[in-house]
């Protein structure tokens, strides 16, 4: 998987909940939404590269989900 | 044999009140106003007709259905008039017979006599007319002014218009202004001179005729004749059976002489269409015979070497070995499969289940990923179900009618008929398109509001729309209060109600006028019964489910879900969208929409199916091209899909597949993507098919074989064998028992069956012990499927794909009438004779600056790639907009489209990409490339034949 196109698929999904007003319900629709969608080595080559390269590269909305979320992830 | 339908001469009506009346001695109770003719032809009592059929509105001028009325001087035409209670009617008698004559007499007196030779013999309403009243002789003699040597117009390649067999009964005529829309026909002249002209006295084909086939369906003679009657004969048989093309799924008659189809004709009786047809169900099915057929399974080590034909069993034999060894070297995930909107919902259902059971992954996905996945999760989401909320024949109920980024006389041109003829009632038009596509303005339609938004704004230009519903206080507070959730509506309403989502500030970002939108708006709140139909202009963008979910909001703030005359209508692209989506073909879910990762219904196929499946989603189709690039996805079970032509960024994706060590193709032809496979199993058309389809109004119809599959085997036969030689058994000895496992598994099907399909016609799902027998017409009656409606924030994002000075325009692609998605089938008839190839699409202004002139050939490059079309300028577009087809592989219009996709499905943004446009020479490298490759697979498929 190319991780730059997984960060960029992250980030619009962030994009999307950030407009949440209840911040949880955002962040749990994030991780949720890659749990339910994602196949498990798009997201087990997302978070090793976050391990690498750390969440700079992801908005603040997706971020959060996935530190908040990364166990069920 | 032929099934010859009854003609009641005039339409059914409607009505709370009955009449009684007396015909013939016999007492006929009809709706008030039926006409005499149809309570009479109820009662089984024929009345002589000519210009009457019962698809028509009376017109009352053959004189040959006259009958006698107790009370009433003269002899009344009975198609005109309506009947009443305690009328006492007499459809025959001495004078009626001598006057039905004398009517008669002066036909045939300038009607050629060459019966015997005449391609109508034996389905000729005049002849049968002529027999009926008893014609003997005609006493005029032939030799006074006749039109016998009028010249036939031979110009349309399906059908013929013979003025010298025409009875100007305007039967023609009123079928292309009543069922069509199109007006292209008329009767010019007065008098002895009247006759039928198209257009301007011009042949058909130079005529605005769209060729939908309704004037020779209602054509009395052999006036206007399709060609394959005049050239075959009659048809001896016929079953009716559902065409495969759009996502409208007409009924059709197939009309067969032995296993050769004779000609197509819409079934009346078929409620997605009432009769009516397009130019491809009606007339464009010769591909099924094409000599490009692909007969024999072929197999191959590398792309480079050429096919060899083998039996089926090594086919299958060869593939299941290369899946098992790609596997074992690379694991249980490394290989999937993909199901396709053109083929049945068993045989789709068959191939998920081959994946998910005999691969023993969820790496299966549909077509559907790159046309409508935004509205399973957008309608999913807010109304609990991915599905259309209604019938088509809802329209007729509509008041204010929204089409938002469809195109519905090209792209569902037998819905768009339906939608023509309420809006010529009255019911109010707003188009939501940057183009000025047909509907905005055609023969007695023309769209109160036309929002030409720019390519990508469509979320800011239906949260403006929502802003003025919500501001203005034109929010449906009962509906909402008793149908929604609360919380969610409450964090919508506060959300829209910002000025940052007003009409005025988001105009100078969606390019349409503030006040034109606060008025559509206003239409749509407060217009009556308000009615949204969609389109890929909705869901082919970065935020494609953003806009479906902002459509559901719309709808449920105006309390526009739940019965006729509303909803959310997505019109599906091709035949079995709708089905194949159904039936499981994506990697997240099983079918009926139901989640891999819920472990009761995992349970519950386990158990059916006798093994263990994966509680992870799967692979999509675009994630399937990444994992093939990094290595990890090297084999491929593809049916009835042409991902090569019809998916974003040609060249990745074919760099993807080029770098896999299996595909397998089944397909009738050899398409792009079979250009790459290893093995090449001949799929059937739907002439080979027993199945079903499922079209957009959620109606579950049957595909009947009508021949047999050309290569001997079904495709449901297919996929069972290589699940067999998977080791996985799949032993089902016909696609109704398939059917019946789906009904078995899967709640919204439990109640269907063939053999219930075959008795009703067709049914709506849901269709269970909880429904009518035929199912559920129309959605969300009484409260939303999840329960309560779920509004959700729509926030605005602007698309990635930016405009630049190196890329000044925006190019949108979609298709036209005469040819159908990426044109295997339409570009092998006679279709091509509206439209050879694809054309840019450019306005009159940016083809000035660039010196472009129609007919020029233009390079377009993007970001993604480059090449090269001919260009026809037009005023359709907005400045600053493209616009392009892609139903022709060597145009190349996805070498330039992006890998830009929907957040939430990965669903392709095919419609905005920006690009430059400026006259070339030459075509470009990538076509020059292609045309030596696409000639190279051309002969290693030819030295196997």
């Amino acid at each position: 998987m190319h991780v730059e196109n997984l960060i960029k698929m992250a980030n619009q999904i962030g994009e999307f909940f950030a407009s949440f007003p209840d911040r949880e319900e955002a962040l749990d629709g994030v991780a949720t939404h890659i749990k339910k969608f994602w196949e498990p080595r798009m997201r087990s080559a997302l978070l090793a590269h976050l391990d690498a390269a750390g969440y700079g590269e992801l908005n603040v909305t997706a971020a959060d989900a996935i530190r908040t979320h990364r166990g069920r992830l | 044999m032929i099934d010859h339908d009854i003609d009641y001469g005039t339409p059914r009506r409607t009505s709370e009140q009955e009449v009684t009346l007396t015909i013939d001695g016999m007492p006929v109770t009809v709706p008030a106003g039926t006409s005499l003719m149809r309570a009479a032809t109820e009662a089984g009592v024929m009345v002589p007709k000519l210009c009457a059929t019962d698809s028509l509105e009376p017109f009352g001028s053959c004189r040959l259905c006259l009958v006698e009325i107790d009370g009433r001087k003269g002899f009344p035409a009975s198609c005109t008039t309506p009947a009443e209670a305690g009328m006492n009617v007499r459809t025959q008698s001495d004078k009626l017979q001598q006057l039905r004559k004398g009517v008669m007499e002066l036909y045939i007196s300038d009607h050629p006599l060459d019966c015997l030779t005449c391609a109508a013999n034996g389905d000729c309403e005049l002849q049968t007319q002529a027999g009926v009243v008893g014609l003997r002789n005609v006493r005029y003699g032939y030799d006074g002014a006749n039109h016998l040597k009028d010249q036939k117009d031979e110009s349309n390649p399906y059908f013929t218009y013979d003025a010298s067999k025409c009875i100007v009964c305007n039967r023609c005529v009123r079928a292309c202004e009543e069922t069509q829309g199109t007006f292209a026909l008329t009767i010019s002249g007065r008098g002895f001179e009247s006759r039928v002209s198209p257009g301007q006295d011009q042949p058909f084909m130079d005529s605005e005729c769209v060729s939908c086939g309704a004037c020779v369906q209602a054509c009395p003679t052999a006036t206007l004749q399709e060609k394959t009657v005049i050239e075959r004969g009659q048809p001896e048989h016929s079953a009716i059976t559902t065409c495969a093309y759009c996502g409208v799924g007409c009924s059709f008659k197939a009309e067969m002489k032995g296993n050769e189809v004779i000609r197509m004709t819409p079934w009346k009786d078929g409620k997605a269409n009432e009769g009516h047809s397009c130019i491809k169900g009606r007339f464009a099915w010769g591909y099924a015979t094409h000599k490009d057929r692909i007969t024999k399974p072929m197999i191959r080590a590398k792309i480079t070497d050429p096919w060899r034909e083998v039996s089926w069993d090594e086919a299958i034999n060869h593939a299941a070995s290369e899946f098992k060894r790609i596997q074992a070297q690379h694991g249980r995930d490394s290989i999937g499969g993909i199901t396709s909107s053109r083929c049945t919902n068993e045989e789709t259902y068959l191939v998920q289940k081959l994946v998910r059971a005999a691969f023993g992954n969820n790496n299966v996905d549909t077509c559907a990923r790159v046309c409508h996945s935004p509205t399973g999760y957008g309608l999913g989401q807010t109304y609990g179900t991915s599905a259309g909320t209604q019938t088509f024949k809802s329209v007729e109920h509509a008041d204010v009618i929204m089409v938002i980024g469809a195109n519905p006389t090209d792209g569902h041109p037998v819905f768009a008929s339906r939608m023509k003829k309420r809006l010529r009632e009255g019911a109010k038009l707003i188009v939501v398109d940057p183009r000025a596509i047909d509907i905005v303005s055609s023969p007695h339609i023309k769209a109160e509001h036309h929002l030409a938004l720019r390519p990508g704004t469509n979320v800011a230009i239906i949260s403006a729309l929502a802003h003025v519903i919500v501001t203005e206080g034109l929010v449906d507070e009962k509906y909402v209060a008793e149908r929604c959730d609360p919380k969610s509506f409450q964090h919508w309403r506060d959300f829209v109600a910002k000025e940052e989502n007003s009409p005025e500030a988001l105009e100078a970002e969606t390019g349409v006028p503030a006040a034109t939108v606060r008025a559509a708006a206003r239409l749509y709140a407060t217009g009556g019964n308000a009615a949204i139909y969609y389109g890929l202009g909705v869901t082919e963008h970065a935020q494609g489910s953003t806009m479906v979910i902002g459509i559901a909001n719309l709808a449920m703030a105006t309390g526009n879900v739940g019965r006729e005359g509303v909803g959310v209508n997505p019109l599906r692209g091709q035949n079995n969208v709708q089905g194949s989506c159904d039936m499981g073909s994506f990697p997240h879910e099983l079918p009926g929409y139901r989640h891999i990762s819920d472990t009761t219904v995992r349970s519950l196929f386990e158990s059916h199916w006798g093994v263990e499946l994966q509680p992870e989603p799967g692979l999509r189709i675009p994630n399937m091209f990444e994992a093939a690039l990094t290595g990890s996805f090297k084999g491929l079970y593809c049916q009835g899909e042409d991902i090569v032509q019809s998916d974003p960024n040609t060249q990745h994706v074919s760099e993807a597949l080029s770098s896999m060590e299996c595909i397998v193709v089944q397909d009738i032809f050899l398409n792009e993507t079979a250009k790459y496979a290893h093995v090449l199993l001949p799929g059937s058309s739907f002439l080979e098919k027993e199945g079903t389809f499922t079209n957009a109004e959620r109606r579950i119809s049957r595909v009947r074989k009508v021949m047999p599959p050309l290569a001997g085997l079904a495709d449901w036969e297919v996929t069972c064998k290589l699940s067999n030689a998977l080791g996985y058994p799949m032993n089902y000895k016909h696609p109704s028992q398939i059917m019946d496992e789906i009904a078995a598994l899967t709640p919204t099907f439990h109640g269907v069956s063939f053999e219930k399909i075959d008795r009703l016609g067709s049914v709506q799902w849901p269709c269970n012990e909880n429904t009518e027998e035929a199912g559920t017409p129309i959605m969300h009656v009484g409260k939303f499927v999840r329960g309560k409606g779920r509004f959700l924030i729509t926030q605005y994002i602007a698309t990635p794909e930016k405009v630049t000075r190196k890329f000044p325009l925006l190019l949108t692609t979609g298709r036209i009438l005469s040819q159908y998605n990426v044109g295997a089938q339409t570009r092998r008839t006679a279709n091509n004779q509206w439209h050879s190839e694809d054309r840019l699409e450019v306005h009159p202004h940016d083809a000035e600056e660039r010196g472009i002139k129609t007919d020029d050939w233009v390079g377009i490059e993007s970001r993604a790639g480059y090449t090269v079309l001919r260009a026809v300028i037009s005023e359709r577009m907005q400045p600053g907009v493209v616009y392009t087809t892609f139903h022709f592989p060597e145009s190349g219009a996805n070498v330039i489209t992006t890998d830009n996709s929907d957040w939430a499905t990965n669903c392709p943004e095919y419609k905005v990409t920006a690009v430059q446009v400026l006259p070339v020479m030459q075509p470009s490298t990538w076509q020059k490339e292609y045309k030596v490759f696409s000639e190279n697979q051309e002969a290693l498929l030819n030295h196997a034949r």
